[in-house]
């Protein structure tokens, strides 16, 4: 078992949503974060005064998947996601020790 | 309890029955009715106009207590002004300097005492909405850094020291007055006292932490949006009602009041659109304001040509006031007061004179008096208001910070005050 964590557009969501559940994935977490890499922040005025941003708004997703999975989950992930702009963002994988749906107990990829 | 109570009583039947019956002929209705209904839009002006406006600047974690100081320094300015500020700002004038005790706890201010063409109790509320906000408009210079504490006992003893003096000099029949002063409806009383009373305690409380370079964007510009909105509309009851009539000098204090804010409001987004590229909704409606205090004082004297004059002269002396202030004399104003107030206040003051001409549509200079005369008395008068509000706010201050310390806790200002000073939190995410 792999976690599959990427950082993505916040646009782009819905798009990676769809494309993985195209490829067999049954769930996701996604949450807001902010950062930051070869996309600088920005500058807001307020009143003449300047106020560097540096962090941009990002969205985090993490997918949970089986070994025979990976592949594809990270293939999804990455043509759904990409703009061809500074700012796609990345993805990662995880190894995972073990799994458990709480509902039912059951463990193992069974749990995924 | 019971005992505070009764006397309470006691002292409001005493004023009923010891009030001398006025003739009911002097009252006008409609005077009576367009007064009251102004005092509630000035309240408005600070409840909750100017402190929503305030609250969407700062940073989030800082939201209630901006919102706190003016709730808590209208309701102790309510209070104050009943108990003696009245008295001192329009009782019986000591020699010209300061209204008498006559007036304290609203005496002899009953249901049929009249003041002009209105109940005068309708015209201590309305004043008392003034005296509400002025000392609220300084909360501008010191968010997110200074002591709940040291906040109210600074706003109580300035309402008493500044705000009562010059309001008894100007409206009270004091001696400026007696020189022929024109300010309709605060530009020295109002707005040069609190803007320049906030420079000296933003100077001498010090920059918040992160002033100049890392501060946080104002965090809910809709929300100072909002409250500049109501701002605007009360502002219709602050100069309009400043007539004390419902006739048509009030009608024209009204359009010149909107006409100022309007150009004010397109000069300042004009200068954002060409200098940054980008017209801002917070520059935007900073114009608004800017061009409503600057036409404050002028408001009973100019015609439109003049309320377009004046707004388009807000909209640029005050945008770059604001830049001045913070980056070349480095003084935290946090919410420019004084760029924005103080100027504004001040300029207005001296435009009033010239702008008054009848050629321009206003009304005209006073009976045997010339425009430079006018002038004259007008820049006299808001120089000898600004060094007295400088050095009786310097003398506040420093008294305030011997007994309670100005500033909070460098850890609390970090997080921003809702959480240390009052124990709650603006938002739950």
């Amino acid at each position: 078992m792999k976690m599959v964590m990427a950082v993505i557009k916040p646009h782009k969501l819905d798009d990676v949503r769809e494309a993985l559940t195209g490829v067999g994935v049954a769930g996701l977490t996604a949450g807001e974060v902010k950062g930051f890499g070869r996309q600088r922040g920005h500058t807001e005025i307020y009143r003449g005064a300047e106020y560097t941003v540096s962090f941009v708004p990002k969205v985090k997703i993490e997918v949970v998947v089986a070994d025979n999975q990976i592949e594809a989950a990270v293939e999804a992930i990455q043509k759904s996601a990409q703009s061809g702009q500074i700012g796609d963002g990345k993805i990662f994988v995880y190894d995972i020790a073990s799994a458990v749906r709480i509902r039912t107990g059951e463990t193992g990829d069974s749990a995924l | 309890m019971l005992r505070a109570r009764t006397i309470g009583l006691g002292i409001g039947a005493l004023t009923l029955f010891t009030a001398a019956p006025a003739m009911a002929a002097e009252i006008n209705s409609g005077d009576t009715a367009w007064i009251i209904v102004a005092t509630a839009l000035v309240l408005f002006m600070t409840l909750p106009g100017l402190a929503l406006f305030y609250a969407g600047l700062v940073r989030a974690g800082s939201v209630l207590s901006v919102i706190m100081q003016c709730v808590m320094i209208a309701c102790i300015a309510s209070v104050l002004w009943m108990v003696v500020g009245y008295s001192l700002a329009f009782g019986d004038s000591v020699g010209g300097w300061i209204g008498g005790l006559d007036k304290m706890f609203f005496e002899g201010v009953g249901t049929d005492s009249v003041n002009g063409t209105i109940p005068e109790i309708v015209f201590a509320m309305f004043q008392m909405t003034f005296a509400i906000i002025t000392p609220a408009l300084i909360v501008g210079a010191y968010p997110e850094r200074m002591k709940f504490s040291a906040i109210l006992v600074f706003s109580a003893a300035w309402l008493l020291l500044v705000y009562a003096p010059v309001a008894h000099w100007v409206w009270g029949g004091g001696w400026m007055a007696a020189m022929g002063v024109r300010d309709f409806a605060g530009g020295i009383v109002v707005h040069a006292t609190a803007g320049v009373s906030a420079l000296m305690l933003a100077k001498m409380l010090g920059p918040r932490k992160d002033f100049p370079n890392h501060l946080r964007p104002p965090h809910n510009p809709g929300m100072t949006a909002t409250g500049a909105a109501m701002l605007w509309v009360g502002w219709f009851g602050f100069n309009g009602g400043s007539q004390l009539a419902a006739d048509g000098g009030a009608g024209m204090a009204i359009a010149v009041t909107h006409i100022s804010a309007a150009t004010a409001a397109i000069t300042w987004s004009v200068i954002e659109w060409v200098k940054f590229g980008k017209p801002s909704l917070v520059g935007a409606v900073t114009g608004v304001i800017a061009g409503l205090a600057t036409i404050t004082p002028a408001s009973g004297f100019v015609g439109p040509i003049g309320a377009l004059i004046i707004g388009a002269a807000a909209g640029v002396i005050c945008f770059y006031l604001v830049g001045l202030v913070k980056n070349r004399f480095k003084i935290d104003d946090s919410l420019d007061v004084f760029a924005v107030h103080g100027v504004g206040g001040i300029l207005g003051t001296l435009l009033l004179a010239p702008l008054a001409a009848v050629s321009l549509g206003g009304g005209g200079q006073a009976d045997g008096v010339s425009m430079m005369d006018q002038l004259g008395v007008q820049a006299l008068c808001v120089a000898i208001v600004i060094v007295w509000s400088l050095a009786v706010s310097y003398v506040i201050i420093k008294v305030t910070q011997g007994l309670f310390g100005l500033r909070v806790d460098p850890e609390d200002e970090n997080t921003g005050l809702d959480l240390p000073s009052h124990g709650e939190r603006g938002y739950e995410l």
